[in-house]
């Protein structure tokens, strides 16, 4: 027992420290949801407009819209960035090395998770910190309240990266990844707009969108900034993050995962 | 009980077989070279010697813990050093080695005790806080030794450990490993395509195309020819 927590708090110091090194991939983290709120948004503002919907009570501007998507968006690079590092890993042999401890595989590829779920949260807290500043208050309890859906969401899209790069050799190019996992889920979600307002446009787009996990991952985050619990979005989030996480383990598991293939 | 045992081990990718029945045994203390060209099916069994993959055919006993069965006994017995470099390079040596013994569930006091040992013994203890970036690939193939060490495991697996290091640090390393499995009764297994890192004494295995053409003592296996022309001779014959 004391064994795995040793190693839990070695991988997640080990994050911590490559993280803290990249920072030039901190400030992109920052910036890119930074530019979707400050430009996109303010863009946008004029064009789309917002009936009032649980969780909000009041209208609302589309800055103060996207801000749980653009927390799901830092979430949602960040364990896809993960994943490339596991791959990258993978190749450098230090996955390998990761792969030897005596400890359950389960285990250890937990600990890569909530080392990354680490991270992730670290991140949307410097971009709440940041909106806060530029004039987007939430309410003093959303601060705290949202921290147990980052974690679900941390887990669950770090869970999709990880059975990502276990099943999909491919995956070291990250344009890959860019154009046929982030941006699909990003933007088929309620990320950007509310679903009502998509099943206006397309009723087969809402469809989509109502199925994406993303979705779900985004609205649990939404309702928790405004101290509410969307049992529906924990739940699909949940069951999503199941899913992802038996599929990385079947991934990494010697005896049948695309590990096998020939390097 | 230590030692390295392996029956009739097989494994193919898809269509392709890269090991054919192959079995051999390697007693502690015995420093054991894997004589194969390139191909030979020596990454593919050490991949199975660390579970990377498993196959369903053939047995790998590690100090008499069977990897099919005992994973996680047998896991702790081993010490591994990988052909590609996995040291953080922008971490010190002492830090990497660090990561790895909390791997292992080794931390604090006798987490230190054990790396410095480690490090001692491969003539590395006033590196141990220089940047693994900054050691030139002789030093940093000693710190990836030191730190297959730290665990104490009763056997040493090397996957071509010298490739890319000039002829002194190949040397050096070659030797230093000699020395380690004499001195400490650890099993090693050496794996190489370089005949001049085998000494006489050492158990020689040589593996062509998945199957094992010799297992001997090195002395035996060349008889009176040097173990290059032997080599060249096995492998050529088989071709």
């Amino acid at each position: 027992m004391r064994t795995a927590f040793i190693a839990l708090a070695a991988i997640i110091q080990r994050e911590a420290l490559r993280f803290i090194r990249q920072r030039e991939r901190f400030i992109a983290a920052l910036v890119r949801p930074l530019v979707w709120l400050i430009v996109f948004a303010a863009g946008f503002r004029a064009a789309l407009g917002l009936s009032i919907t649980p969780p909000y009570q009041t209208y609302i501007t589309y800055e103060i819209y996207i801000v749980p998507g653009l927390c799901g968006m830092i979430i949602l690079f960040n364990g896809m960035q993960s994943a490339l590092s596991l791959v990258y890993d993978r190749e450098m042999g230090s996955m390998r090395l990761l792969l030897t401890s005596p400890l359950p595989r389960w285990w250890l590829l937990l600990c890569r998770l909530i080392a990354a779920t680490v991270i992730s949260g670290l991140q949307v807290y410097a971009f709440l910190a940041i909106a806060a500043i530029y004039g987007i208050h939430l309410p003093w309890q959303g601060y705290v309240l949202v921290l147990p859906a980052l974690i679900i969401a941390g887990l669950t899209l770090g869970a999709l990266g990880l059975a990502l790069s276990s099943l999909i050799r491919q995956l070291e190019n990250f344009a890959g990844v860019m154009n046929f996992v982030i941006f699909p889920m990003f933007f088929l979600s309620s990320a950007l707009y509310p679903l009502w307002k998509m099943a206006e446009s397309s009723e087969l787009l809402h469809d989509i969108c109502a199925v994406n996990p993303f979705t779900h991952v985004v609205e649990l985050i939404r309702f928790a900034l405004y101290g509410q619990l969307n049992l529906t979005a924990l739940g699909w989030s949940a069951l999503a993050g199941v899913v992802f996480l038996a599929l990385a383990l079947w991934g990494y598991d010697p005896s049948h995962g695309l590990t096998r293939h020939k390097r | 009980m230590g030692g390295l045992k392996i029956t009739d081990v097989s494994f193919s990718y898809g269509a392709k077989t890269a090991l054919n029945g192959v079995s051999f045994e390697v007693k502690p203390g015995q420093f054991c070279a894997l004589l194969g060209p390139n191909g030979a099916g020596k990454s593919t069994l050490f991949a199975l010697l660390t579970r990377l993959f498993t196959t369903r055919q053939g047995q790998i006993t590690v100090a008499g813990a069977d990897l099919a069965r005992q994973p996680r006994v047998a896991l702790a017995q081993i010490g591994v050093v990988f052909q590609q470099s996995t040291l953080d390079l922008d971490l010190s040596v002492r830090r990497n080695l660090r990561y790895f013994a909390a791997l292992h569930g080794l931390s604090g006091a006798q987490a230190e005790v054990r790396i410095l040992a480690a490090l001692e013994r491969l003539d590395m203890a006033e590196r141990a806080d220089e940047r693994a970036r900054d050691l030139n690939g002789g030093h940093r193939r000693r710190a990836e030794i030191a730190r297959a060490l730290i665990h104490d495991p009763a056997v040493l697996l090397l996957d071509e450990p010298t490739v890319g290091l000039d002829a002194a640090s190949r040397r050096a390393i070659t030797n230093h490993v000699h020395d380690l499995a004499q001195q400490t009764g650890k099993t090693v297994l050496w794996a190489t395509h370089l005949t001049d890192e085998v000494q006489d004494s050492d158990q020689l295995v040589v593996l062509h195309r998945g199957q094992i053409l010799a297992n001997d003592s090195c002395a035996t296996v060349r008889g009176d020819r040097p173990l290059a022309d032997d080599f060249l001779l096995r492998t050529g014959a088989a071709t």
